[in-house]
C-alpha cells in the first residue's frame, strides 16, 4: 500500500499532498516538513530510499522519491510493494504528467493542482497502484478533460442563449 | 430562473479561480497568512451563494488551501452540495475535495450515502469512476456496509476502467467492513482472469494485500496463482504475484519446491531489475521456509548470493541497497554464503549515503564470529569516531552493543576488551543511548562473575571522573552510565581497591546535579560502600579510620536529604539515621560491621524480561475481578512503584522526576515535619544537623573544574580496547601454536579424526577459546512458566477482522446487507445469538450429507488438475496414486473411480479449494490447522474408495456410513483417516446437541427434533429463506426471490438444484409460462417460450445454484408463475427424459428491500401524510418480541428503525421506491402491526404475509 504521496520543491513548498490514510492538517504539514528535512540533504547520487520517516508508518514504511530538477516527488510505502516498482512508477506518473502538461514544470503544478490531482487519480487509487500503462493513463485523462471541455462549452451556449434575451426580440423565454 | 442563471454566470466572470488565488498568494509573500485570510472569507461569500459553478469554483480553492494546511472541514456541507452535482466537472472537484479532507469522524458523509449510490449507478462510466476513486479515501464502516452490494455488482460492469477501480476499492470495503470479505471473495477470485490485464492486475493486488496479512486463508490460490506467474507478462502483476508467494512458502514448505525452478528460470531470463529482485527475495524465502542446507539447492542459494553480488557492486545506489536488504534476509538463514562477502560489505561502510551503511551495519550484525568481532567491532569504533549526524552515530552505538551482545554474548572471547569498550563508549557526546550503554555494563558485571573484579575497577574510575561526564549539558544522556557504575561499585564492592576513595567520589556535592533516578542509587550504593569500608576498617586496632568514613557519611548525606526528589530524599534520611546509630556505637566500640553488611546480603539474580508475564495464574484467580470497590477516578497514578534497579527500563524514572513539583513538594515536606513534630515515636534529628542541612552545599569547597570540551574525552587511567584486540592476536597465536604442537602429536597417533572438520577459514570457530572462564548467568524464569509465546501480536490491527477462513462454503445467512440481512444483525440480543448459533449447527448438518458428495465433486476436480498437470508433464499416469508433482512421496493411494471419470469438473466450488491445493502440491496431507479442511480431505478420500468397492453403483444413500462395504479394500492408513472423521462426525453431533439445547431455552416451539429432519422445519430468523419450490425422485429445487435495487423492475431468482438420484443430471432446461405482468429474461434471439439452459449438470448428490432474472411491470400484488424444469437423467447405461412441474411463487415480500433508514427520516415520512394506513393483529404470539422483530427483518426484509421496550418501528423499501413502514406493538400474546405504505394493496399484501409467516408458527 501507499501510505501517502507528496509532492514538493526544492524549498519544502508543497505542490501536491495526497494522504491515503487521514492525517489532520497540522500533522499533514508537519509530515511534509519531516519528510522535505530527510529528503532534502541527500545528495542526488544516492540511493531513492529512505527508512525512519517517524512521523509516518514505522519500520514497515519506507520513503522512495525521485527529486527532477526543482521537484521531489516522494512516496511512502509499505513493504508490500517493490521498491524498484514504485521508482518506475514515479517515472511513469511524471512522464504522464509531461504528456499532459506538455513539458511540464513546477508552474504547472502550482498552478494546476486539481489537474496533477486528476492525474495522479487513474495511476493510484486509494493507496493501490491502477494504472501503469501510460499510454491507458493518458486516454483516461484525455476522455475526462474533453467532458469538462463539452460541458463548459454547453454552459457557454447556455450562458449565451440567456444573454440573448437582453435584445427585445424574444421576451417570452424569461 | 433564466435571470439567475445568468447572473450567476456574469458573477463568475468576476470571481477568482484557482489560478488567480495561487497567483495572489505568490504576489502576497510577505503577509500570506493574512491574504488567505480574506481569500478564505471571500470563498465563504461564495459558498452561499446557490450558482452550483461558483461553489465548485469556491471548494476547489479550498481543496489548494488545504494543501497549504489549513483546515476546511467547516466546508464539508458545501463539499457533499458540489458532489451531488449532475455536471461531472463539478462532480470531479467536489470528489476531490471529499477526498482530501473527509475522514471517519467527518459527519456529513452519511448524508452521501445516498448520492454515492446514485453516483456508482451512473450511466456515465466516468461518473462511477469519480465516485470510486473518492470513495477510496474516505470510506467508513457505515459507507462500506451500505455500498459493499453496489460495488460488488460494479465488478462485473462492462468496462473494465470501472471493473478495476471497483476491484480495487473492495481492498478497503473489506478493511471497514470484514463482513463483506466472505460474499464477495468468489467474484473477486474470478478477476483474477479477466480479460482486461488492467482488471487482472488489480485483483492480484487486493489479494496480495489480503493475503499479506492473513496468508494462511489464501493458500487454497495459489495453483491459480502459480498458473498466472508462469503465464503473465505483466511485470507488475509478476512482481505482485511473486511477492505474495514470499508470504506464503513459509506455511507451505511443499510450495517453495515448486516454485523454486520457476523463478529460477524467471531470475535467469529476466532484463527487469525490480522483477529479478523481486525474485530473488522469494527464492530466499522459500530457501528459508525449506529446511537449510539441503544439498540441491545450495546451487539456488549460490545463485542468489551472486546475483545479489552483482547488484551490490552495481554503481546504481538503488540496486546496492536493495542488494544489502535482501543479503541480510540470506543471512539468517546461510550465513556461510553471506561471511564470505565480508569484505564487499565493509567497504559498504564506507559508502557516503547513510541508507547504505546503515543496511551494511545490519548485515555485519549476523557476520560476526569469536573470530572477527574485535575486528569488527574495531572497524566500528573508528567510525563512531569519524560519523558527523548524531542519528547515524547513534545507530552505530546500538550495533555495537547488538552485535556484541547477540545470543547472550556468543561471541565474545574476552569481556575485559568489552568493558573497555563499554567504556569507550561513554565518550560519545550528546548520544540518546546512555541507558543501552548502562544496562551492558550492568548486565555483564551481573552476568560474567570473572569480570567483576575488572568491571568494579573501570567502575570505579568512571565514578572518580564523573564530571567529564556530566559536564556538558550535551552529555546528559550519557550521564546514565553513572547509574550503572554506581550500582556495580556498590553490589561488588568487596572487589574495589581503594572504597573510601569511592565512597567519597559517591558523594562529592556535584553529584547533586544528577538526575533523580541516578542520585538515589548513588546514595543507596553508598551506604553498601560504607558498610564495606567498615568490614575492612573494623580490623584495624585503631578505629579513628572507621570513625572518620562515618563522619564524611555524616557530613555529606545531608545534601541528598535535601534533594527535590522523592527517593532520594527518603533514602538518605533513612541512611543518614542509620549513619548516626552506628557512629553512637562505634564511639562505644561496638563492632557492628556484620550487622551493616547483613544490611545489604544477599545475591540478585538476573530475571527473564518475560518473567513476570509467564507466571501461571494460579486457579480460581481472577485478576481482573475487583478485590474492593473501585477507587474514585480523582486517586492519581502518580505513586506508581518503581523498581530500584530497574536496569531495562531506567527511561521509566526519568518522567517521574517532573511529575512532582516544587510547590508538592514544599508542602509535603511541610506536612511531613509536622507530622514528625506531633508523632512521639519519631527519632527527630538534632537541631545542629537542621541546621547542617541548610548549609550543606557551602560546607564543600573541593573546588569543581568544569571542563567543557567539545572533542571527545579520554577518560584517564582506562585501558583503551584496541590493546586488547593486539593482546587477543598474541593470545590466539600462542593458544594455535600449542594446539599445533599438540595436534601433531595427536595425527601422529590417530591421523582420520581431524580432516572432517570444514574449516571456513584458517582458524575456525571452536579453536578460539575465552580469554576468562566465563560462566553467564541465565536469566531467571518462575516455576512451572508457561510455555506460549504468543504475545506477540498486536491487537490493534485492523487487518486481523479479516482473518477469515475462505474455504469454506458461504452459509446463507453471510449476504451483502442490501439483500436481506443487517436488519437482523442490528437486534443483538442474547437469544438472538444463540438462534445464529443454532443456524450455524444447521450448516453443517445440512453439509453432512452434502458435504459427502461435494468430496466426489473435489476429486472430479482433482483429477481433472492431475490431468493437465500430467499432459504437461507427459508423465504416464498410475492407476491408484496421483501423480506426486513435487516428487515427494505420496502417501496416501488416491483411488479413483471410472464413474466419475467423465463428469465435467462442475462450477468452482470453494470447497473443493482446500483438497485441490492439497493435490496440486503433493498427495500428502496438508497439515493443515483448520478442522474444516482436514474433514473434507479425510472425506475425499473416503468417498471414491466406497464407490470403487462398491463396482460401479454408487450408494444411493450418501448418508449412510459406508464403512460396512469398503473395509476391506482399505489400507490401514484409510483407516485411520475414517477414524478421524467419525470423530468429527461425533463431535458434530455433540454440538448439534448442544445447539438444541439452546434451542429449547429460546422457547422457539420445537420439542423434538429428530436429526435429519431438522432442515424443512426450521423456522428461526437466521435461517435460509430458502423454500422450497418442487421435488421428485430425481431432483429438488429450493428457491429465494430478492428485488434488484438497481433496477426497479427485476428480481432475481436463486435456484438451487440438488440431485438426489445416483445418476447424472444434464441438459436441464429451466422454463416458466410469462405472464402479462411477469416475464422471465431470456437472451437476446430467443423467442417468448423458449427455455434457459441451466449453465451446469449435476453429478450424483450434488447440488448447485443458478438465478434466473425476471422483470415485473407491477409489485403490488403477489404472483405465481407456473413452469417446468426438463433434464435428462444419465444412467450408465440408458438415459431418460424428465421433467419437474413448479409454481413459481413471487410474494410481495420479495420486492422489498431491507434499507436503513434514521429516525428523523423515518418520523418525516410517516409525517408527510403521502401514506396509507392499515393494520392488523395477531393472535398467540409466544415469542420473545426480540424474537418477533427479527423474524420480520429477516422474513420480510424489513429494519429496525428504532426500539423502544415492546414497541419498534421498521421500514422497508421495495424496488419501486415505495415506502413501507411498521409500527409494531406487542401486548401478551397479541401483537398490533399498525403500517403504512403510498401503495396501499402492496401494503395489504405485505401485511397477510407477515400474517402467514406468524401462523404458521
Amino acid at each position: 500500500m501507499i501510505k501517502a504521496i507528496l509532492i514538493f520543491n526544492n524549498h519544502g513548498k508543497p505542490r501536491l499532498i495526497r494522504f491515503y490514510q487521514y492525517f489532520a492538517e497540522d500533522m499533514q504539514q508537519q509530515i511534509i516538513r519531516e519528510t522535505f528535512h530527510l529528503v532534502s540533504k541527500r545528495d542526488d547520487n544516492v540511493c531513492n530510499f529512505l527508512e525512519g520517516g517517524s512521523l509516518i508508518g514505522g519500520s514497515d514504511y519506507k520513503l522512495i522519491y525521485r527529486h527532477y530538477a526543482t521537484l521531489y516527488f516522494v512516496f511512502c510505502v509499505d513493504s508490500s510493494e517493490s521498491e524498484l516498482g514504485i521508482l518506475d512508477l514515479i517515472q511513469v506518473f511524471v512522464e504522464t504528467l509531461d504528456k499532459c502538461f506538455e513539458n511540464v514544470c513546477e508552474l504547472d503544478l502550482i498552478f494546476h493542482m486539481d489537474k496533477v490531482h486528476y492525474i495522479l487519480q487513474e495511476v493510484v487509487m486509494g493507496g493501490m497502484v491502477l494504472e501503469t500503462n501510460m499510454n491507458e493513463i493518458v486516454a483516461q485523462v484525455e476522455v475526462q478533460n474533453r467532458m469538462e471541455k463539452s460541458e463548459s462549452h454547453m454552459e457557454r451556449m447556455l450562458l449565451r442563449r440567456h444573454l440573448e434575451p437582453l435584445s427585445p426580440h424574444s421576451h417570452e423565454l424569461g | 430562473m433564466a435571470l439567475k442563471i445568468v447572473k450567476g454566470s456574469i458573477d463568475r466572470m468576476f470571481d477568482k479561480n484557482l489560478q488567480d488565488l495561487v497567483r495572489g498568494i505568490r504576489n502576497h509573500k510577505e503577509d500570506e497568512a493574512k491574504y488567505i485570510s480574506t481569500c478564505i472569507d471571500e470563498i465563504k461569500q461564495e459558498l452561499k451563494q446557490d450558482n452550483i459553478a461558483v461553489k465548485a469554483n469556491a471548494v476547489c480553492k479550498l481543496t489548494y488551501l488545504q494543501m497549504l494546511g489549513y483546515d476546511v472541514s467547516w466546508a464539508a456541507f458545501n463539499i457533499v452540495e458540489v458532489m451531488s452535482s449532475s455536471k461531472f466537472t463539478y462532480k470531479r472537484i467536489g470528489y476531490l475535495a471529499a477526498s482530501q479532507c473527509f475522514h471517519e469522524s467527518t459527519d456529513v458523509i452519511m448524508l452521501t450515502t445516498n448520492q454515492i449510490r446514485k453516483d456508482l449507478s451512473s450511466p456515465n462510466q466516468y461518473d462511477t469512476g469519480v465516485a470510486l476513486t473518492g470513495l477510496s479515501c474516505f470510506v467508513t464502516p457505515d459507507l462500506a456496509r451500505d455500498l459493499a452490494n453496489d460495488i460488488m455488482t460494479l465488478m462485473s460492469h462492462t468496462k473494465p476502467y470501472i471493473r478495476k477501480k471497483a476491484v480495487l476499492i473492495m481492498y478497503k470495503v473489506f478493511l471497514k467492513y470484514p463482513e463483506s470479505l466472505r460474499p464477495a471473495f468468489p467474484r473477486l477470485k474470478e478477476k483474477l482472469e479477466d480479460p482486461d490485464p488492467g482488471v487482472q492486475s488489480a485483483a492480484v493486488n487486493v489479494i496480495c494485500e489480503l493475503a499479506r496479512r492473513n496468508p494462511k486463508n489464501y493458500l487454497s490460490l495459489a495453483p491459480l496463482f502459480f498458473k498466472l506467474m508462469t503465464s503473465s507478462t505483466n511485470n507488475w502483476v509478476l512482481i505482485k504475484i511473486i511477492k505474495l508467494f514470499g508470504a506464503l512458502t513459509p506455511l507451505e514448505p511443499r510450495l517453495g519446491k515448486k516454485l523454486i525452478e520457476p523463478l529460477t528460470n524467471l531470475i535467469h531470463s529476466t532484463s527487469a531489475m525490480s522483477l529479478l529482485y523481486e525474485c530473488v527475495n522469494t527464492v530466499i524465502a522459500v530457501l528459508i521456509s525449506l529446511s537449510s542446507g539441503m544439498p540441491n539447492h545450495s546451487a539456488s542459494i549460490q545463485l542468489c548470493v551472486q546475483k545479489l553480488r552483482i547488484l551490490i557492486e552495481d554503481s546504481d545506489q538503488n540496486l546496492k541497497y536493495l542488494g544489502l536488504l535482501a543479503m541480510s534476509k540470506i543471512l539468517k538463514t546461510h550465513p556461510k554464503s553471506v561471511q564470505s562477502h565480508k569484505d564487499l560489505i565493509l567497504q559498504c561502510l564506507d559508502d557516503k549515503d547513510e541508507s547504505i551503511r546503515l543496511r551494511a551495519l545490519d548485515l555485519l550484525y549476523g557476520m560476526v564470529s569469536k573470530k572477527n568481532l574485535m575486528e569488527i567491532v574495531k572497524k566500528l569504533m573508528l567510525h563512531v569516531d569519524k560519523a558527523e549526524g548524531t542519528t547515524y552515530r547513534d545507530e552505530l552505538l546500538t550495533k555495537i552493543i547488538d552485535i556484541c551482545s547477540q545470543s547472550n554474548y556468543q561471541y565474545i572471547t574476552n569481556f575485559e576488551w568489552y568493558i573497555s569498550i563499554l567504556v569507550e563508549l561513554t565518550r560519545l557526546e550528546g548520544t540518546r543511548h546512555g541507558h543501552l550503554i548502562a544496562s551492558q555494563m550492568l548486565d555483564v558485571a551481573i552476568r560474567v562473575k570473572a569480570i567483576r573484579v575488572f568491571a568494579v575497577a573501570q567502575m570505579a574510575t568512571l565514578l572518580d571522573n564523573a564530571h567529564l561526564l556530566t559536564g556538558n549539558v550535551q552529555r546528559k544522556g550519557i550521564c546514565e552510565v553513572l547509574y550503572a557504575a554506581a550500582w556495580i561499585c556498590g553490589e561488588f564492592s568487596e572487589h574495589l581497591d581503594n572504597p573510601t576513595q569511592t565512597l567519597e567520589a559517591m558523594l562529592r556535592p556535584k553529584v547533586a546535579t544528577l538526575p533523580g533516578h541516578i542520585q538515589a542509587v548513588y546514595v543507596q550504593n553508598a551506604a553498601k560502600l560504607f558498610a564495606t569500608v567498615l568490614k575492612s576498617q573494623e580490623g584495624n586496632t585503631d578505629s579513628t579510620a572507621a570513625q572518620e568514613t562515618s563522619q564524611l557519611m555524616i557530613d555529606r548525606l545531608p545534601l541528598f536529604v535535601q534533594s527535590a526528589n522523592l527517593e532520594v530524599q527518603e533514602r538518605a534520611s533513612c541512611i543518614l539515621q542509620l549513619v548516626k546509630y552506628i557512629q553512637k556505637l562505634q564511639q562505644k566500640d561496638v563492632e557492628i560491621a556484620e550487622e551493616v553488611i547483613a544490611l545489604f546480603a544477599g545475591e540478585l539474580n538476573p530475571v527473564a524480561p518475560k518473567a513476570q508475564k509467564k507466571v501461571p495464574v494460579p486457579e480460581g484467580l481472577d485478576l481482573d475481578a475487583w478485590i474492593n470497590e473501585p477507587p474514585s477516578e480523582s486517586e492519581s497514578e502518580d505513586e506508581q512503584p518503581r523498581a530500584i534497579f530497574a536496569k531495562e527500563e531506567p527511561k521509566h524514572s526519568r518522567p517521574r522526576h517532573t511529575e512532582v513539583d516544587e510547590k508538592e513538594l514544599a508542602k509535603r515536606r511541610e506536612a511531613r515535619k509536622q507530622e514528625q513534630a506531633n508523632n512521639p515515636f519519631y527519632i527527630k534529628s538534632s537541631p545542629s544537623s537542621q541546621k547542617v542541612y541548610q548549609e550543606a552545599p557551602g560546607v564543600e569547597h573541593i573546588p569543581v573544574v568544569q571542563i567543557d570540551l567539545s572533542v571527545p574525552l579520554k577518560v584517564p587511567g582506562l585501558p583503551m580496547s584496541d590493546q586488547y584486540v593486539k593482546l587477543e592476536e598474541e593470545r590466539r597465536q600462542k593458544d594455535r601454536a600449542d594446539k599445533k604442537k599438540k595436534e601433531k602429536k595427536k595425527r601422529k597417533e590417530k591421523r582420520s579424526g581431524r580432516g572432517k572438520r570444514h574449516d571456513s577459514g584458517p582458524e575456525s570457530e571452536e579453536d578460539i577459546t575465552p580469554a576468562h572462564m566465563v560462566d553467564i548467568v541465565t536469566e531467571e524464569m518462575p516455576e512451572n512458566a508457561l510455555p506460549s509465546d504468543d504475545d506477540d501480536k498486536d491487537p490493534n490491527d485492523p487487518h486481523k477482522a479479516l482473518d477469515i477462513d475462505l474455504d469454506k462454503p458461504l452459509a446463507d445467512s453471510e449476504k451483502l446487507p442490501v439483500r436481506s440481512h443487517r436488519a437482523a444483525e442490528v437486534l443483538k440480543s442474547p437469544a438472538q445469538d444463540g438462534d445464529a448459533e443454532s443456524a450455524a449447527s444447521q450448516e453443517p448438518k445440512k453439509k453432512s450429507s452434502k458435504e459427502k458428495r461435494e468430496k466426489k465433486k473435489d476429486k472430479d476436480r482433482d483429477r481433472k488438475k492431475s490431468k493437465e498437470d500430467k499432459k504437461k508433464k507427459k508423465k504416464h499416469k498410475h492407476e491408484e496414486k496421483g501423480e506426486d508433482l513435487l516428487g515427494g512421496q505420496a502417501e496416501e493411494p488416491v483411488v479413483q473411480s471410472e464413474a466419475t471419470s467423465e463428469v465435467a469438473a462442475p462450477p468452482t466450488s470453494t470447497t473443493a479449494e482446500v483438497s485441490d491445493l492439497d493435490f496440486w502440491l503433493s498427495n500428502a496431507p496438508v497439515p493443515s490447522n483448520t478442522q474444516e479442511a482436514a474433514t473434507v480431505v479425510a472425506a475425499a478420500e473416503a468417498a471414491p474408495t466406497s464407490e470403487v468397492a462398491s463396482g460401479t453403483a454408487p450408494d444411493s444413500e450418501p448418508d449412510e456410513p459406508k464403512d460396512t462395504e469398503t473395509e476391506e479394500t482399505k489400507s490401514s492408513k484409510h483407516k485411520k483417516k475414517k477414524q478421524k472423521k467419525e470423530k468429527e462426525e461425533k463431535e458434530k453431533k455433540k454440538k448439534k446437541k448442544h445447539h438444541h439445547h439452546h434451542h429449547h431455552s429460546d422457547g422457539g416451539g420445537e420439542e423434538s427434533v429428530q436429526n435429519g429432519t431438522v432442515e424443512e422445519e426450521e423456522p428461526l430468523p437466521p435461517m435460509s429463506n430458502y423454500c422450497l419450490l418442487a421435488e421428485n425422485s430425481y431432483i429438488k429445487m429450493v428457491n429465494d426471490i430478492q428485488g434488484n435495487l438497481q433496477d426497479g423492475s427485476q428480481v432475481v431468482v436463486s435456484v438451487i438444484f440438488e440431485n438426489k438420484c445416483d445418476s447424472f443430471l444434464k441438459s436441464m432446461e429451466f422454463n416458466v409460462l410469462d405472464s402479462l405482468n411477469s416475464k422471465l429474461q431470456r437472451p437476446e434471439g430467443s423467442g417468448p417460450h423458449d427455455g434457459l439452459t441451466v449453465p451446469f449438470q449435476l453429478p450424483p448428490g450434488v447440488s448447485n445454484e443458478a438465478r434466473f432474472v425476471f422483470t415485473m411491470q407491477s409489485i403490488i400484488t403477489p404472483q405465481k408463475l407456473k413452469g417446468t424444469l426438463t433434464f435428462i437423467v444419465k444412467n450408465e447405461d440408458s438415459s431418460t427424459h424428465e421433467k419437474l412441474d413448479f409454481k413459481l411463487h413471487f410474494t410481495c415480500t420479495s420486492y422489498l428491500i431491507s434499507t436503513p433508514c434514521y429516525s428523523d427520516a423515518f418520523a418525516k415520512l410517516l409525517e408527510s401524510g403521502d401514506l396509507k394506513c392499515s393494520s392488523v393483529k395477531l393472535e398467540g404470539v409466544v415469542m420473545p418480541f426480540h424474537h418477533l422483530l427479527a423474524r420480520i427483518c429477516f422474513r420480510h426484509h424489513f429494519s429496525v428503525v428504532e426500539r423502544i421496550d415492546s414497541c419498534a418501528s421498521m421500514y422497508s423499501r421495495s424496488i419501486q421506491d415505495h415506502h413501507v413502514c411498521l409500527l409494531v406493538k406487542t401486548s401478551g400474546q397479541t401483537v398490533s402491526i399498525d403500517a403504512k405504505c403510498d401503495e396501499p394493496t402492496l401494503l395489504g399484501n405485505v401485511l397477510d404475509e407477515i400474517k402467514q409467516t406468524f401462523s404458521q408458527c
